[in-house]
């Protein structure tokens, strides 16, 4: 078994888990190359089966390739997709000019808590990855969060040998992270071997791509003629510019993803 | 065509401030592993904080850890050799954390070690030597750091090697390398130190790619674990992933501990290209069988010409606790071994070893945080597993205590408990359960009999007459009617152990082996007692009625476990 291999075992180990342990699962689907990677390796872990709802959460913000994307693909896989999109805030003018931070709070955070009290889902599976950035890198692969999704980072209980977190108070719920172990360049060395189809967005066009994607406003472009996978593999292996360098809200203050991920966000 | 590209786990551990964010820090520096982000936002954090630039910085993402200059939790982060790619675990070295050092250290395939030269061998250095061992982690390096405090001096060096060494191999850690490092220099961990030029070992750098991978969970026996079983189409695909060995379709198979036998059908795939015929040790698969009888989650699949796993309810194991609240006997906790889960309970605790001293307590009745024991424990169900030395996935196993992992351990080997407590003269035994507590257990409602110790007791032995729950007086006598023994206790000790054809009842309370005053008053009553029990033999109900008074010299007490 090769590095790919291998990731892709214990990924598909850990979409079973989570399919055995909770009754109320889904899976946060942002459109991106990681959570499409994910959608794909629970097709793998269920013999080509999608046991559980995607969720999109939908900040009205997004770049709309994505969109279409997204409906295409849903209607390829016959996927049960719920998209929610936290109207109330929206009409109450929210958007990044408010200030990012509170944008992300009210678009997803918020939006997501509202699904999931909606939904009442005790796991819900996330495609967040160790190396996007410092409070990733620090989570488990079950993580628990309070009713009002909160992480408790700094008092997390030990997760060792693949045993994962499965008890927990009523009203809690798991965030599930399988793919936390890959990296950027394991993600699209995986689409490659697979071929997985992406969002176009990820590949140059006049000298410009998206990296990573969020909302149009926040997300910017970075300088690549990458405009194949193969080119992408190749840009990656020789860059030394962080992954989510284009994300706006990242950079609100020093310690803003641990804020953000602290109170709920992705 | 993408090139097949290994990958090592290594962990780096060690006492609080020895410099262990610092190496890996280094490392990533030196290999050029980082991104440019990355240096930046420390620069700025430095700048904002007012605070020298630390490498240690790039690691502590959070800002409690960057404000108090110590790693609260686990960072994976790679880095790439010329052989291969690396994943380093940086695990915390201050006590408080030891859950996370942990949780970061089980997943490692190899061990840095790192220990301060000027300050020697610390609590956690030894600590985290042992858990080592306990996680069978066997390729360990040992980075003696700081070494421009001390002048880079060999004699030094030589002293905390020796030091080190010495408490390692008392554990079963034979490190392959002591390696003279200055991690904040940069003073052999990619390059060669020139201030050094006594040491003429490997850089850490070139040391890691000398490390070779386990290979040999290919060639153990099967062991596939049940994770799921799945009906969403026409196929009945038992799912799960292989933890070693390997699996062909048309292998005869046996499932532990049903012992069903049946033959593998088909491996199951959803894209062509995954179709297979054989699958291996780390694979997550999906296979059917002949027979569709009832299987569930936590029976083991075996090869039918493979070595067979154990079976069993009660075995001996290593326990480290991680837990807030102590490990005590008692009280019910969940086991959870590969896709197994279990109600267990800790039947004994054999002794309670001090990680950094070595130093063990064998009259321990609980294990603290942070501890670690030697326990036998006794699950509700039946369970399969494997001796930790045969098979370290299905040879350990966690402890859960109410919603939390709380502890870790591994298995040395299937145990036979005592039941009881014994009366010994010689070769003759009289097992005894008439010093066990009884006690209402809050929250579960219920009264339960425990045995606070598992003793021998010899003739001239103080005997714990008077317990929580129960009192016996100075003088009395033990009758065991079913292996026809009398015990004699005269002033709180064992005298006597005799046959009971040889007793005469002497005046003093007669109780029976597990404690129940007999209404015996002189000799003929003890004959009428004795012929009762002879003729009385397929009903021990009537029999206990008549002639005991259970409660007379016990009470119940409130227990919390």
């Amino acid at each position: 078994m090769d590095r790919l291999d291998m990731l892709e075992a214990q990924s598909i180990y850990i979409l079973r888990e989570a399919y055995k342990s909770f009754g109320k699962l889904g899976m946060l689907w942002s459109i991106g190359k990681d959570s499409t990677v994910m959608l794909w390796l629970a097709k793998k872990a269920f013999f080509g089966h999608c046991p559980f709802p995607f969720i999109h959460i939908d900040t009205t913000y997004k770049i709309p390739e994505m969109i279409r994307f997204r409906d295409k693909i849903a209607k390829e896989y016959n996927l049960d997709l719920i998209v929610y999109t936290n109207w109330d805030a929206i009409n109450n003018g929210m958007g990044p000019e408010k200030g990012r931070l509170v944008c992300c709070k009210a678009l997803k955070t918020d939006a997501l808590q509202h699904v999931i009290d909606k939904y009442k889902f005790e796991g819900l599976i996330v495609g967040v990855r160790r190396d996007e950035e410092g409070s990733r890198s620090k989570e488990r692969i079950f993580s628990e969060r309070n009713k009002e999704s909160e992480w408790n980072y700094t008092n997390q209980p030990p997760e060792l040998w693949d045993q994962f977190k499965t008890d927990f108070p009523k009203g809690n719920h798991i965030r599930v992270h399988p793919i936390l172990n890959w990296t950027e360049l394991d993600i699209w060395e995986y689409i490659k071997r697979e071929n997985i189809p992406v969002v176009d967005l990820y590949f140059a066009k006049n000298g410009k791509r998206y990296r990573s994607l969020g909302c149009a406003q926040c997300t910017g472009q970075i300088d690549s003629n990458a405009s194949t996978v193969d080119e992408i593999i190749e840009e990656l292996k020789h860059t030394n510019i962080n992954e989510r360098a284009g994300r706006a809200q990242d950079k609100e203050d020093a310690y803003a993803m641990q804020k953000l991920r602290k109170d709920g966000y992705m | 065509m993408l090139k097949f590209r290994e990958t090592l786990k290594i962990v780096v551990v060690g006492h609080v401030d020895h410099g262990k964010s610092t190496v890996i820090g280094r490392l990533l520096y030196d290999t050029k592993s980082l991104p440019e982000g990355a240096i930046e936002k420390v620069k700025r954090i430095s700048k904002e904080t007012g605070k020298p630039f630390e490498y240690a910085y790039l690691l502590d993402a959070f800002e409690e850890e960057q404000k108090q200059g110590i790693t609260i939790d686990t960072t994976q982060i790679q880095f790439h050799t010329k052989k291969r790619d690396y994943v380093i675990i940086d695990a915390p070295g201050h006590v408080e954390f030891l859950k996370n050092m942990i949780s970061g250290a089980a997943n490692a395939e190899a061990a840095l070690l790192v220990i301060d030269a000027n300050e020697g061998v610390r609590e956690q250095s030894k600590r985290h030597g042992y858990i080592l061992s306990l996680l069978g982690i066997k390729k360990v390096y040992v980075l003696v750091n700081k070494m421009d405090l001390i002048d880079y001096s060999e004699e030094k060096f030589l002293d905390v090697k020796s030091d080190m060494d010495t408490f390692l191999k008392s554990i079963n850690v034979f490190p392959q390398k002591y390696i003279p490092v200055s991690a904040f220099h940069g003073e052999n961990i990619a390059l060669r130190s020139e201030k050094m030029p006594w040491y003429k070992g490997d850089t850490v750098l070139d040391a890691l790619d000398i490390f070779e991978k386990d290979k040999d969970i290919i060639d153990k026996p099967l062991r596939l674990p049940i994770q799921d079983v799945y009906k969403f189409d026409n196929r009945r695909i038992i799912a799960g992933r292989i933890e070693s060995g390997v699996l062909n379709v048309g292998d005869e198979i046996v499932i532990y501990p049903s012992k069903r036998a049946s033959k593998v059908k088909s491996i199951e795939y959803w894209q062509e290209k995954d179709k297979a015929t054989k699958v291996e040790a780390g694979m997550s698969v999906g296979i059917t069988l002949f027979d569709e009888f009832f299987y569930k989650r936590g029976e083991f699949i075996t090869r039918k010409d493979d070595e067979a796993p154990l079976v069993g309810d009660t075995f001996k194991a290593n326990i480290f606790w991680m837990g807030e609240k102590r490990l005590t006997i008692n009280k019910r906790y969940k086991l959870k071994l590969v896709t197994q889960e279990t109600e267990c309970e800790i039947a004994s605790i054999n002794k309670v070893i001090d990680a950094s001293t070595l130093f063990s307590n064998d009259d321990a009745k609980e294990v603290n945080t942070n501890e670690v024991a030697e326990v036998v424990i006794k699950t509700k169900d039946k369970i399969c597993f494997d001796e930790f030395r045969n098979n370290h996935v299905t040879g350990r196993f966690v402890i859960v205590d109410g919603y939390d992992i709380s502890g870790g351990g591994i298995i040395n080997g299937l145990e036979i408990l005592d039941v009881a407590n014994k009366f010994v003269k010689g070769n003759i035994e009289l097992p005894i359960t008439c010093f066990d507590e009884y006690y209402y257990l809050i929250p579960y409602n219920e009264i339960k009999k425990v045995a606070v110790e598992r003793k021998s007791y010899k003739i001239g032995d103080k005997l714990p007459i008077n317990g929580d729950t129960y009192y016996y007086p100075d003088n009395f006598d033990v009758i065991d009617l079913n292996n026809e023994l009398s015990a004699l206790i005269r002033d709180g000790k064992l005298v006597d152990l005799i046959n009971l054809n040889d007793y005469k009842y002497e005046g003093y309370p007669v109780y029976s082996s597990d404690g129940f005053l007999a209404r015996v008053k002189n000799q003929d009553d003890f004959i009428n007692f004795k012929n009762d029990f002879k003729e009385s033999k397929y009903d021990l109900v009537d029999f206990a009625n008549k002639w005991y008074d259970p409660l007379a010299n016990k009470r119940i007490v409130y227990k919390a476990v």
